[in-house]
């Protein structure tokens, strides 16, 4: 059995969510547990979640960030609203060509960092800088609206909810079903991937610990699928962010091109001479990172119902933040993307609930520095902790 | 009985969960050059780390007795001003400053921090540098001097903090022979003078060099001291101290391994410096390589030897490469690594912790790296069979580890050595090419990576072996290529062959530059 202080110290950063939601709920006397609380929750936050994604894997490769990814949003949103609304381009052919331009940007930026040795943050800073500024003449400094009935099938796409097909009234039981249904998978393949552990004789970890691990995430899912369903429903744009998370866990753990990454992060001259190409990684990182800009910038689009000059900003610092905060290393090579949603998370409730509480948006930014300060000392001392031992 | 200037007296020191030293003693007389020998992880580095106050006073039991007094260092600059200066194994020169610059960093010449007096610092500096045997200008970058050069530069700055007793860890470890013999030889002009030095070093003939005295360190307890005035010291007295019983070869014997057919030929192999493609690097090489046979490329440091290897492998280093290259008498090229490592060749760096490991990761994800596919398909890794593989050459190496999920780094040398030769056999490869396979692992860990070899040409695998050490390259080949300034000087067989013969090729054609 593992000790007490172990479990704190493996999962520090869920018990800290925990801990902040507790206090959230009695500072603000529980107003801030409301179903649509928990839906504003994930829209406000489901871009961060796009894009650290992305930022993870540039991470992972020696602490690389990209600087662009909040400008690359506004340019491509830019783009998109005037195809569809002063070209009369059809919602799925804007959205290629968005696309299209999200991936011509980051092969641009991708070759300038992994062949012409750029450093990151430079060639993604010239990004960060010009793209606001095309973004913002393509707008010529104006918002386009696509709030009218004629886009809603793109807008659908994200601010949708799961139709109901149960027909209760005000309570939409399709997302409970989903809820329960979600549980029972992850219950199923947790004790089936022990088992098999067990049968192969390897390393296990206990029943009692596979149960409870099991209930908790059940009981969070439940919660959650609860409160939507008392809102609306199950968001369409948590059906993308979830899909996303759930490809990129895969890719990173299981992989061999989830390895590359890793292991490039670790030791590049090594990977190298192991005959993998450390360029095609670097490479491919950006193209990935704008691939998800693409993504975010459609969510953006949709929540705003609008393109306009200031959309995207300091996103790219919000992905970061949500990686740090969730344990991956600012140096590379470690990092896991469920560790980045926990981190990403805490970060959107801190911002909810200190909100609700009506504190000074200047003072959120002091709390937030701090939060991202203390993420990083926290793994830092944790990290010395283990060399010692 | 001259004065005894230093004494480390019941030396114990705990970090959590090992006993590094146990109760250790150490005796430095005035004037003598005193070794400090042992295995890896022996415990030699903590206690100097102890004597020069990297661990404060007080985190260790015991007491340090320097000149008479009881001493209670707490930094480096503590024992700095008694004039025990330690130089690192790692050279701790910044590259972009001169040699002025990195003689008195932190001990800047001049009324204060704020004004530095530029003439008294290089005028200082050219003073101390004329003491080595220096003839650069200390206005010279360092980045323009080789690592020799250099190493003299660290210790120039070790008298120019009035070092009373000098500590050398290493400080030949990537020096070439004739390098390491001028800075021996300045050791002894040194005691000459009155200076007592301290040498922690894994090379034993020099060691027995240079040498008063030898304290045997092994397993964090001091074994023995050999005083040169009383015993013989042979370097095989030497060893049976360190590793605590006797070797009675080192080199382990190869039987009957069939040499077979010429596996690779490679012909006027040219390769040119990548950054100034106007510098030949090698020059117009010509070797061969049969199945089931050690070859051994021998050639000081900056001959070209891991150049030739690393642009034979997949052209991973150099530019205007020309020449053919055969295997199995088919002429092939291999424009990169992958396809060298297709064709069956790997290439086992001298460098590995830069260049062979990932450090921060374990040792299954280090062990399938070069050949991640055979773990996986489709693109999907076998976790499973990953497992299985790593454990498989755990134990085939006899690899030290708990398990096969701990990270390399905190592996020893000699065991770090194994996980990186694991690496490149399971890819399974017909052409080994080891670079300095041995350096800086102890002699335990050297004795069972030449089994390994042993075992690899049994198999009919051909390996061609890099290395510096003369006897490792007699010992261990069938046949020696000489490698001097790009060229090869000689080839002879190993039979017969003398330390002096492969030493008359390079003293004949000089030093190349």
């Amino acid at each position: 059995m593992k000790s007490v202080a172990k479990i704190f110290k493996e999962h520090t950063m869920q018990i800290v969510l925990v801990l902040v939601v507790i206090f959230f709920v009695i500072t603000t006397n529980g107003s801030i547990w409301t179903p649509a609380n928990f839906n504003a929750l994930i829209a406000q936050n489901a871009y961060v979640y796009v894009l650290a994604t992305g930022m993870m894997m540039c991470m992972l490769i020696k602490g690389n960030i990209d600087l662009s990814v909040g400008a690359v949003v506004c340019f491509v949103d830019a783009i998109g609203a005037q195809l569809m609304v002063n070209k009369g381009v059809s919602f799925p052919v804007a959205m290629l060509a968005m696309l299209a331009v999200g991936l011509l940007i980051g092969a641009f930026l991708g070759y300038l960092i992994a062949y012409v040795n750029v450093p990151p943050w430079i060639a993604t800073l010239a990004g960060f800088l010009a793209f606001r500024g095309w973004g913002t003449a393509v707008l010529n400094g104006n918002t386009i609206g696509i709030g009218n009935a004629e886009y809603a099938g793109f807008t659908n796409l994200f601010n949708g909810f799961i139709p109901d097909v149960f027909g209760v009234e005000g309570f939409n039981a399709t997302s409970i079903v989903i809820g329960i249904i979600a549980c029972i998978i992850l219950f199923i393949t947790q004790l089936r991937d022990r088992s098999t552990k067990i049968s192969k004789g390897y390393e296990a970890d206990s029943m009692v610990s596979v149960l409870v691990r099991c209930s908790v995430v059940s009981a969070v899912i439940i919660i959650f699928t609860y409160m939507l369903a008392k809102n609306k429903g199950i968001p369409f744009v948590l059906v993308w962010v979830t899909v996303i998370v759930l490809i990129y866990n895969f890719i990173t753990s299981k992989t061999t091109l989830g390895r590359y990454f890793y292991v490039t992060g670790g030791n590049m001259e090594a990977t190298r001479l192991s005959g993998i190409d450390t360029r095609k990684v670097l490479f491919f990182a950006y193209l990935n990172m704008q691939f998800l800009t693409v993504i975010a910038s459609w969510i953006t689009m949709a929540r705003l119902t609008a393109a306009n000059p200031t959309a995207g900003t300091n996103y790219e610092l919000d992905a970061i933040s949500g990686c740090i905060v969730g344990g991956v290393s600012a140096y590379g090579g470690s990092g896991k993307v469920f560790g980045m949603i926990v981190g990403a998370t805490l970060i959107g409730v801190i911002n909810l609930g200190m909100s609700i509480m009506g504190i000074d948006a200047n003072w959120q930014k002091i709390v937030k520095g701090l939060v991202l300060l203390a993420a990083v000392v926290f793994e830092i001392l944790n990290n010395k902790d283990k060399n010692k031992a | 009985m001259a004065k005894v200037l230093l004494e480390m007296k019941n030396i114990t020191k705990t970090f959590p969960g090992v006993k590094a030293l146990d109760n250790v003693n150490l005796q430095v007389e005035e004037g003598e050059i005193h070794a400090l020998v042992g295995e890896n992880g022996a415990g030699k580095s903590t206690l100097m780390n102890v004597l020069s106050g990297i661990y404060p006073y007080g985190t260790y039991e015991g007491d340090i007795i320097y000149n008479g007094e009881i001493c209670q260092f707490n930094k480096i600059k503590d024992s700095e001003e008694k004039g025990i200066v330690i130089i690192h194994q790692e050279l701790a020169l910044i590259p972009y400053l001169t040699i002025g610059e990195n003689m008195f960093l932190g001990n800047e010449r001049g009324k204060s921090a704020a004004s530095i007096d530029w003439n008294e610092t290089y005028g200082e500096a050219d003073k101390y540098l004329k003491m080595v045997g220096l003839e650069e200008s200390s206005r010279t970058l360092v980045k323009e001097l080789g690592t020799g050069k250099q190493q003299l530069v660290e210790i120039a700055k070790a008298l120019a903090k009035h070092a009373k007793l000098l500590i050398l860890d290493e400080p030949t470890s990537s020096l070439n022979e004739q390098d390491s013999k001028a800075l021996l030889d300045l050791i002894i002009r040194f005691k000459s003078e009155g200076m007592t030095s301290i040498i922690i070093s894994h090379k034993l003939n020099e060691v027995s060099y240079v040498a008063d005295k030898i304290t045997v360190i092994r397993d964090g307890s001091t074994i023995e001291t050999l005083d040169k005035a009383t015993t013989e010291i042979s370097e095989d007295r030497i060893i049976k101290g360190m590793v605590g019983r006797e070797i009675t070869d080192r080199f382990p014997k190869r039987h009957d391994v069939k040499i077979g057919d010429i596996n690779l030929e490679v012909d006027n192999w040219t390769v040119y410096h990548p950054l100034y493609p106007e510098r030949k690097v090698v020059d117009d090489v010509s070797l061969k390589v049969r199945k089931g046979e050690v070859v051994g490329i021998y050639g000081l440091m900056g001959a070209g030897r891991t150049e030739l290897a690393m642009s034979i492998f997949g052209k991973s280093y150099g530019t205007g490469i020309s020449g053919t290259l055969k295997l199995n008498g088919q002429v092939t090229e291999l424009k990169t690594i992958k396809e060298a490592i297709k064709h069956k060749i790997a290439y086992v760096t001298e460098d590995r912790k830069g260049n062979g490991l990932v450090l921060t990761n374990p040792i299954k994800i280090n062990t399938t790296l070069a050949n991640l596919e055979e773990v996986s398909s489709k693109g999907i890794i076998d976790q499973d069979k990953e497992y299985q593989v790593a454990v498989e050459y755990k134990d085939k190496l006899r690899t030290k580890t708990p398990s096969v999920e701990q990270n390399v780094g905190n592996l020893s040398g000699g065991n770090q050595q194994k996980v990186l030769l694991a690496k490149w056999m399971f890819a399974n490869p017909d052409i080994l090419i080891l670079d300095e396979p041995t350096r800086g692992i102890d002699v335990g860990a050297k004795y069972e990576i030449y089994c390994i070899i042993n075992d690899l040409v049994a198999e009919g695998k051909s390996v061609i072996m890099i290395s510096s050490e003369l006897p490792e390259v007699l010992g261990m080949s069938d046949r020696i290529y000489v490698m001097n300034g790009g060229k090869f000087v000689g080839e002879l067989e190993a039979e017969g062959a003398t330390q002096e013969t492969i030493m008359s090729y390079i003293v004949k054609t000089g030093r190349g530059e």
